[in-house]
């Protein structure tokens, strides 16, 4: 029940404990139950609204960056990671297997204003070897969500 | 001119059709009248198809239909229900399980036989038999019995002249399942009086309470049993226009003889996809049938609260509440209901005439959609 609890609410953050009880045909008390236990536990991280930000006027631009590290004695991966991921333009920071370390995913307003802050603040860190940065050119799906205009529903208005 | 088929010229037209027609006009209505799923083909299934396009298997198969789709579908039949079909003799591909309805009753219906059909039902059963040259026996049921057939009511249309037992469950429109000890019985009924029993089942995977009993599986049933079956609403196939038959296999041979006359074969690229649905479906059709499970339940609920009475049905994705307590008939409530609120339900006339009084909801669409149509529904009726 838990799992599909999960799938509900991810699908829609917004769905209402009454309407997921009426859904899975349950009473409401339990269903309201379980996802209270399921905040407390982290299993719920938090409720986040999907937005196209290009729709919205927002101007941003993406990187991938590829960082190659020599964790030394005492600054392991995970102190390197910490000290990248702190930094508010840093999306998401992830330990990665094949040629690079990290893969880090860099939010600016320009392509310049990125390009800065990989020279500046990424390739300059205590550990860092060297670093291989990708735009992002164009979001077809992310994170489950596609881009592009839903699909028409091509079924005839009637059928038996 | 001279005159054309005067035995179709008799057959009532589709009841659905005439509504169909006012509602294309109003694009901006919700419909719940739509007899099929929602989603799109899953993916692979498409990709599989598209491939076999791009690499030229544009062919004809054989007139039973590609041998790798006849041995999956009699491994699926062996593994999940027990029956042993043999792939060369007793499973023919068809175009579509409406395809697989027609080509059962030409080949075992004689000019005259009857075959008992309990309705509501398919808007297709009673043309199928009737082009057939059959005469269709039709048995009522309502909602005091859930919509499920009543063995005593079947043995009393019993004639010298009935030849088959038409059995479909979970139905459209109704959306009943029937329990194990009902198909028992209508078994017996069948070994009793020597029928045939032509079974659709093609609402098998859409089973919410319990588990889907398979007809031919029963003791007794294997014989004598079509047992009709397709990939339209398990994998959201519809347009592709396949399904299958399995039976004994002179039973089979003589609707592959049909079907080889007059289709030649079930499209290939349909075939292909079907293929890649049975071996690697199971999982996108999980998702998309515990969608219509929690649809049911929303729907159900709105449809009773606005006062329209209406059972949990067991199968498929219809509803089909009552609207007796309105004083409109079916059709009045329809139009009505499209005109004053732009929602479009199919009045249940349509699938016989017990279906009067009654109107048939789908809910193969989003539940956002189900809910806006419910609000609009309970709307209206509580205008009159």
């Amino acid at each position: 029940m838990e799992k599909q609890i999960l799938s509900i609410l991810e699908r829609d953050a917004r769905t209402s404990p009454e309407k997921i009880a009426v859904m899975l045909g349950k009473p409401e008390d339990v269903i309201a139950k379980a996802i209270e236990d399921m905040e407390k536990k982290g299993v719920i991280r938090r409720y986040k609204t999907v937005i196209d930000w290009e729709k919205a006027g927002k101007e941003r631009v993406f990187a991938f960056i590829d960082v190659r590290v020599t964790p030394s004695r005492g600054v392991g991966y995970d102190e390197i990671a910490g000290r990248i991921y702190k930094y508010s333009e840093v999306h998401s920071v992830y330990l990665v297997s094949g040629d690079y370390d990290l893969r880090v995913v860099v939010e600016g307003k320009t392509m310049q204003e990125v390009a800065f802050f990989v020279a500046e603040r990424l390739a300059t860190l205590d550990g860092v070897l060297s670093t291989r940065t990708n735009f992002l050119l164009k979001k077809y799906k992310d994170d489950g969500d596609i881009f592009e205009e839903p699909a028409e529903d091509y079924r005839l208005a009637v059928a038996p | 001119m001279k005159p054309i088929s005067e035995l179709v010229k008799s057959t009532p037209a589709s009841g659905i059709r005439r509504f169909f027609d006012v509602v294309a006009k109003m694009p901006e209505a919700i419909s719940l009248g739509v007899g099929e799923p929602d989603f799109p083909t899953p993916w692979r299934i498409r990709e599989a198809c598209i491939d076999s396009l791009e690499r030229g298997r544009t062919n004809y198969t054989s007139n039973y239909g590609l041998l790798e789709l006849r041995s999956a579908i009699a491994d699926y039949l062996r593994k999940h229900d027990g029956l042993e079909y043999d792939p060369e003799t007793q499973i023919l591909i068809t175009v579509g399980v409406s395809e697989g309805m027609d080509l059962a009753m030409r080949a075992i219906l004689n000019p005259g036989d009857e075959v008992i059909c309990p309705e509501p039902c398919y808007v297709s059963y009673k043309p199928c038999i009737i082009f057939a040259g059959g005469t269709a026996v039709a048995i009522p049921t309502t909602a005091e019995t859930a919509f499920r057939v009543d063995p005593a009511a079947v043995r009393a249309a019993i004639t010298a002249k009935t030849k088959a037992i038409l059995i479909s469950y979970p139905s459209n429109p109704t959306g009943a399942a029937a329990p194990r000890e009902l198909l028992e019985e209508i078994v017996a009924i069948a070994r009793e009086y020597d029928l045939y029993i032509i079974t659709d089942e093609i609402y098998d995977r859409l089973t919410y309470d319990g588990c889907h009993t398979c007809l031919p599986t029963l003791p007794g049933a294997y014989e004598r049993t079509v047992l009709l079956n397709g990939f339209s609403k398990a994998y959201a196939m519809t347009g592709w226009r396949i399904g299958y038959a399995a039976g004994d296999p002179e039973i089979i041979e003589t609707m592959m003889k049909i079907h080889q006359y007059t289709m030649l074969c079930a499209p290939i690229m349909g075939q292909v996809a079907a293929l890649e649905a049975i071996n690697n479906g199971y999982d996108d059709s999980q998702e998309m049938i515990e969608q219509y499970a929690q649809r049911r339940r929303v729907i159900i609920k709105g449809l009773n609260d606005a006062g329209l009475p209406c059972l949990m049905p067991g199968g498929a994705f219809y509803a089909f509440p009552s609207i007796k307590e309105t004083g409109l008939s079916s059709d009045e409530f329809c139009e009505r209901l499209l005109f004053e609120e732009k929602v479009a339900v199919v009045p249940g006339n349509a699938f016989g005439d017990c279906g009067e009084g009654h109107i048939r909801c789908s809910y193969a669409t989003s539940i956002d959609k189900i809910e806006q149509a419910l609000e609009r529904i309970a709307r209206f009726v509580k205008k009159l």
